[in-house]
């Protein structure tokens, strides 16, 4: 356990710094930068949910944005339907997030490599373009939300009470995440990464046990797409493109794979450098692609790799 | 004598090219049964065959008198017949007490656990460690798997199949790449093992087979050439024809 204690510090500190973001910011004449940073807390927690499979499980999903997508339709429905609640909206983007993530998933388990990468982005594409054709639902345009939705009866309408639920799932995730990684199931999971053909040789299935992989990260990235909605107080398919996939992957990359703590740190930045890069530039991207460019080659442990070597701590989980 | 192990009329083929062309042998229980034979003669695609990594196209394979065939190798591991790789296949990026432990858990308890941390299983983390007695690798347990010289990873192969508790251990050529004091230390080990498990014995090391072995097959392309004490085996003319000739 002490040896994995540096990663839990640093998630600690950057939980502690995010806390402080809102008084901070009002102080300093700027709200809006709490909705920024709502926004970056969002993030962390797809990006947190999609190195459980990719870190942890090796399995590279380019498809991962469809379940942002399923939570925040759960919003968009359930606001039609008269539900508000946010853990009713929970309970909905899980359920349809789970359904699409265990059939999809048993089927795209058969395949390894780049045939899982393409699968997964395929499954995904076929989601995005489900919700395009719902013209009920706004179509290609999507639809706004008119009120956001309440927790226990208490509205989330302030930027203040959504930012500290949103802190309060991302801290839970982690957690919860922290603990299941150093599981028996975890375990299996890991090894399974580093060679499957040894796993059979020890007696293990490998398949059951990614393909719950898959499913528990596809209802937690729900999380993040209800909160999101409510962020935003807008839903379209736009949430679950493939472009939306590939940039929770560049999270990863940017943060460090297969450590949980570079999840949240990698969302945090990126969603950071991208308002930053946006003042200066509509090109942002390029200057995006660049930074990404550099972490790839000076750090490719990404930013956990990069506080390793000058000792600050946030260890590889091995 | 009880046979643990038969097999028979065993074929597999890769395109026109019979690898294990009509094999049939069994295994004693309690004995140490090695098989040897020229390079390319199918030793490698026989052992993946008795383990469940490949299919044969026709042909049986019976273990403890049960027809085993067609199970996948995660039920034959569960039901005693555990197997070691030729080119060394362990979890590089776990440490060496994650990697037996792993084997421990497979076959003591659900690993559909969620929620408890793995590492503070004493249980399973001090029945880990017996096998790395065992094996000698005790004081490296909580290094990296990747860390350890070549010697030491023949040595956690053998420490991880011990640990699934096999009654049949498959040995795919354990002293491969190893010399000197390495390869004495993994002899003596299965000088060891031999008397309470029985044991399949995959190798190029004649010394070591001649010293070890209670009965020997020579493989010669995918059929066996010859079975018998290591005595008769070597003495057998057409078996140094077609391989003790070859120089060994």
């Amino acid at each position: 356990m002490s040896a994995l204690a540096p990663r839990l510090k640093a998630a600690l500190a950057l939980f502690v710094l995010m806390a402080l973001v809102p008084p901070l910011v009002t102080a300093l004449g700027d709200p809006f930068l709490t909705v920024v940073a709502n926004r970056m807390l969002v993030f962390a927690i797809a990006a947190l949910s999609l190195d459980l499979i990719l870190g942890y499980g090796a399995m590279v999903s380019f498809g991962h944005a469809a379940y942002l997508g399923f939570g925040a339709y759960a919003v968009a429905l359930g606001a039609r339907w008269g539900v508000s609640d946010l853990l009713a909206q929970i309970l909905l983007g899980m359920a349809m997030s789970a359904g699409f993530a265990l059939v999809t998933g048993a089927i795209s388990l058969r395949t390894k490599g780049v045939y899982f990468i393409m699968i997964t982005l395929a499954f995904a594409q076929m989601a995005y373009f489900f919700f395009v054709a719902q013209s009920s639902l706004g179509g290609d345009d999507g639809v706004a939300l008119q009120a956001r939705s309440s927790l226990l009866g208490v509205s989330l309408e302030g930027d203040l009470a959504l930012y500290y639920v949103t802190l309060g799932a991302l801290v839970a995730i982690y957690a919860g995440l922290y603990r299941l990684t150093g599981s028996r199931f975890g375990r299996v999971l890991k090894g399974t990464r580093e060679n499957a053909l040894r796993m059979q040789a020890m007696g293990y299935r490998p398949f059951p046990y990614q393909l719950i992989a898959y499913v528990i990260a596809a209802c937690l990235c729900s999380v993040a797409g209800v909160l999101l909605a409510n962020l935003t107080e807008y839903v379209s398919p736009a949430y679950m493109g493939w472009h939306r996939s590939g940039e929770l992957i560049v999270m990863l990359v940017f943060g460090g794979i297969g450590t949980l703590t570079g999840a949240v740190a990698g969302a945090l930045v990126a969603v950071g450098l991208e308002e930053v890069l946006a003042i200066f530039s509509d090109h942002w991207r390029l200057g995006f692609g660049l930074v990404l460019v550099l972490v790839v080659l000076f750090s490719p442990d990404g930013l956990t790799g990069l506080a390793k070597r000058l000792g600050i701590g946030g260890s590889k989980d091995v | 004598m009880s046979e643990l192990l038969e097999i028979r009329d065993l074929r597999k083929s890769f395109g026109a090219l019979a690898v294990t062309d009509g094999v049939s042998l069994s295994v004693a229980e309690g004995e140490l049964h090695a098989v040897i034979g020229p390079n390319g003669a199918g030793k490698t695609t026989l052992i993946a065959q008795l383990s469940g990594q490949l299919s044969p196209d026709s042909g049986l394979v019976l273990y403890d008198g049960e027809d085993i065939t067609h199970l996948d190798m995660a039920t034959r591991v569960r039901r005693g017949l555990a197997r070691s790789f030729q080119i060394t296949a362990l979890l590089p990026g776990m440490s060496v007490l994650e990697n037996v432990a792993l084997a421990v858990q497979a076959r003591s308890g659900s690993s559909f656990r969620f929620w408890r941390d793995a590492g503070d299983e004493e249980i399973t983390n001090a029945q880990a460690r017996v096998a790395l007695e065992e094996v000698g690798l005790a004081d490296r347990a909580s290094v990296l798997a990747s860390a350890l010289s070549h010697g030491e990873q023949r040595q956690l192969e053998l420490a991880v199949a011990l640990a699934t508790k096999p009654r049949l251990l498959l040995l795919d050529e354990p002293l491969a790449g190893t010399g000197g004091q390495e390869a004495e230390r993994l002899i003596a080990l299965m000088q060891r093992l031999k008397s309470r498990l029985t044991i399949v014995l995959i190798e190029h090391d004649m010394d070591a087979v001649f010293q070890l072995a209670d009965r020997v097959s020579v493989l010669v392309y995918g059929a066996i050439a010859a079975t018998g004490s290591p005595e008769a085996v070597r003495a057998d003319p057409a078996v140094r024809a077609a391989y003790l000739g070859e120089g060994a």
